[in-house]
């Protein structure tokens, strides 16, 4: 029995070296097929990862009841599972954020966070301007920075604020940064609203 | 196994043949083990990579060990731990075994990679063992990081928390991306679960893959040695092999079977009289449960990070005005230097992207920028070393020099990591800073201009 060579054999035949272009045609397009098909299946893999919807549901609005924070006094809740701070500043307090906007690296917060309603030196509602609440999360890298009220407890022309431990950006009495530290921008301002006098709710500013 | 009984000889022979034949058991022993010629010069600095193979080791099964009464849960993981350290019996050792394994891991490979320095072991042919090599690398910090976070303890949270908000700095994606990787809005027991399975299954894997692949490589070219001569370049006729070379086994694994052996005799007095080496293995922080309404006040990465972590400290403002005069310089050397205009086009183009960018981007994302490249840069070792020889014996006064300032600005910017920032310390980390990244870009300057002496033909 004769072996016919492979050079004889005709395009596509087994053991063929000839390349059958319709054959390679086909390949290609399976290729491309499954190709197309393993890529599809990263996205469910992709996806999972994100904050699922329970984590989603928990950024749900919080109460927190402020009838017990004095003038001058700190609360700390939370929301989001961040901290979020309410400050009740005292006159003197009010009185220095005027004092310090030469010092700030945004003393209007134009580009900082903050609801319409906030947009304003006081960084709080018109109604209770000496309350202030704040998501206490440093906007360099997410440090929680730590109430320093005591005039002259960083320096001499400290006015009273905040300082970030990790990398000691400084804040004023409305969350807003001073220039020459690593913070961008101010502290951003939640949305909230008041139920009552003495009960904020964090996270939810609607009228209804 | 010759010298048992006949008959006992004879069966475990046959065994030994039956496997051969359907597995190629003795000739990847011989190839790669009794058969593999290595350098006969190999000194001190040539421990530390059967070290880390051994710490590997160590790690993997005290780390399956620990997962046995591990609990990756944001409410019950802290507590675990301390669960395995007072009740589980001998639950202490394997803990500090694992922890103490970590930084042993890192102080290997940094003391692995230095000898790369010192004898050019990154250079041609090697260049692909040395990528393998920084791939294992940032893997290894990838697994220290994600491993960091499972003690739940206030170093581990706000550690995970800055170095997520690293990704945050990222323009546009940036926020997205960060609350991708945590799977929360903050981080929380989702991003404590996921970092649990790719400490324990997703970056193990990987690096397995990659250490097979890098010894691949090696015993591809041969290693090189304190001389970085070829010992490939003299065959001895008679044998066919290298006659600079011994087999590795029975020579080197005696030798470093001895170096096992000190590791050890060190590594036990640290697991067993000074497990946290006074803070620096294991934070004193770390043993207070995570708060995530309270940052401790001062917080510090582990030491293995600390060099990398002060860069990104140090890259405030002012740097960015040193960062624009490098690049200003480097147009101008670019504008002057011969060669195509092609190659004229593409540095130039390259000066103004980096000059948009500095006016573009914010000093915190240069920090970012830095301290990333601060750890990558390695991997262009074999392209930014000229010189015409590889060891630091023959290589001239430049190279020496360049080198001890490396060093020393590594070990400064490291212990300034762990410190909390002043302006002097600060100042001092931006020189460092400058001379770190100096060491790799000036390279092909300072290493084409050194006077060398000659290499000789064979080992010395």
């Amino acid at each position: 029995m004769s072996i016919p060579s492979q050079a004889t054999l005709p395009p596509g035949a087994v053991g063929s070296v000839e390349i059958d272009p319709a054959r390679r045609k086909l390949l290609v397009a399976t290729c491309i097929a499954g190709g197309a098909a393993s890529a599809a299946i990263a996205w469910p893999f992709l996806t999972s990862v994100e904050p699922s919807e329970r984590a989603k549901a928990l950024g749900a609005p919080v109460e927190a009841d402020i009838s017990d924070v004095e003038p001058g006094q700190m609360k700390v809740v939370e929301w989001q599972g961040k901290p979020v701070w309410i400050v009740r500043r005292t006159k003197e307090m009010m009185e220095s954020l005027k004092k310090d906007e030469a010092q700030l690296a945004d003393p209007m917060s134009k580009h900082s966070s903050q609801p319409e309603y906030c947009d304003n030196q006081a960084r709080s509602r018109a109604d209770e301007p000496e309350v202030l609440v704040l998501v206490g999360i440093c906007t360099h890298l997410g440090c929680s920075p730590t109430a320093k009220f005591a005039p002259g407890e960083l320096d001499a022309n400290w006015e009273g604020g905040f300082l970030c431990p990790c990398h000691g950006s400084r804040f004023d009495l409305a969350g807003r940064v001073f220039a020459n530290f690593p913070a961008p921008d101010n502290l951003p301002v939640p949305k909230y609203k008041y139920l009552s006098q003495s009960k904020l709710l964090i996270g939810d500013d609607s009228k209804a | 196994m010759a010298n048992g009984t006949a008959t006992k000889a004879h069966w475990a022979q046959q065994l030994f043949e039956w496997i051969d034949a359907r597995f190629p058991l003795s000739a990847v022993w011989k190839s790669q083990v009794s058969e593999y010629y290595a350098p006969k010069n190999f000194n001190f600095w040539y421990y530390f990579g059967s070290l880390a193979l051994v710490v590997l080791v160590l790690q993997i099964v005290s780390g399956i060990f620990l997962t046995m009464n591990y609990k990756p849960d944001a409410g019950l993981a802290f507590a675990s731990v301390e669960y395995i350290m007072r009740e589980v019996s001998w639950g202490w050792l394997i803990r500090y075994l694992h922890s103490t394994g970590a930084s042993a891991f890192f102080i290997c490979v940094y003391l692995h990679m230095f000898r790369a320095l010192l004898y050019g072991s990154y250079r041609k042919p090697r260049e692909l063992t040395w990528l393998l090599g920084v791939f294992i690398f940032l893997c290894l910090m990838a697994e220290g990081f994600f491993g960091y976070l499972l003690p739940w303890g206030q170093m581990s949270y706000w550690g995970a928390q800055v170095i997520v908000n690293l990704f945050g700095a990222i323009p546009l994606v940036g926020e997205q991306l960060a609350i991708w990787i945590r799977g929360d809005y903050v981080i929380g027991d989702a991003t404590l679960n996921r970092f649990f399975a790719f400490h324990v299954i997703a970056v193990p894997l990987v690096l397995l893959g990659i250490i097979v692949a890098h010894l691949i490589a090696l015993h591809e070219t041969g290693s090189n040695n304190p001389d970085g001569v070829e010992i490939k370049k003299t065959i001895d006729p008679q044998t066919g092999h290298p006659a600079d070379g011994i087999p590795f086994h029975p020579y080197y694994t005696v030798k470093d079977l001895f170096g096992v052996m000190v590791f050890l005799l060190v590594f036990a007095v640290i697991v067993f009289f000074a497990p946290e080496v006074g803070g620096y293995f294991l934070e004193h922080n770390n043993f207070i449960p995570a708060d995530p309404l309270k940052t401790p006040p001062h917080i510090a990465p582990v030491w293995y990070f600390t060099p990398y972590y002060s860069v990104l400290r140090a890259t405030t403002d002012e740097l960015k005005w040193v960062i624009g005069i490098a690049v200003v310089l480097f147009m101008l050397w670019a504008l002057v230097r011969r060669g195509s205009n092609k190659t004229r086009t593409v540095l130039l183009g390259i000066g103004v992207v980096l000059l948009a960018g500095l006016f573009l981007l914010q000093a915190k994302v240069w920090g970012v920028l830095l301290m990333g490249t601060s750890v990558v840069i390695f991997a262009f070792l074999p392209w930014l070393d000229r010189s015409p020889v590889k060891s630091i014996r023959y290589k001239g006064w430049m190279f020496k020099l360049a080198l001890f300032l490396f060093v020393v600005s590594f070990f400064v910017l490291g212990y300034l990591g762990m410190q909390v920032p002043t302006t002097t310390l600060t100042r001092i980390a931006q020189v460092c800073t400058v001379i770190y990244f100096a060491f790799f870009l000036l390279m092909p300057w300072y290493t084409s201009i050194d006077k060398t002496e000659p290499e000789p033909e064979r080992l010395t």
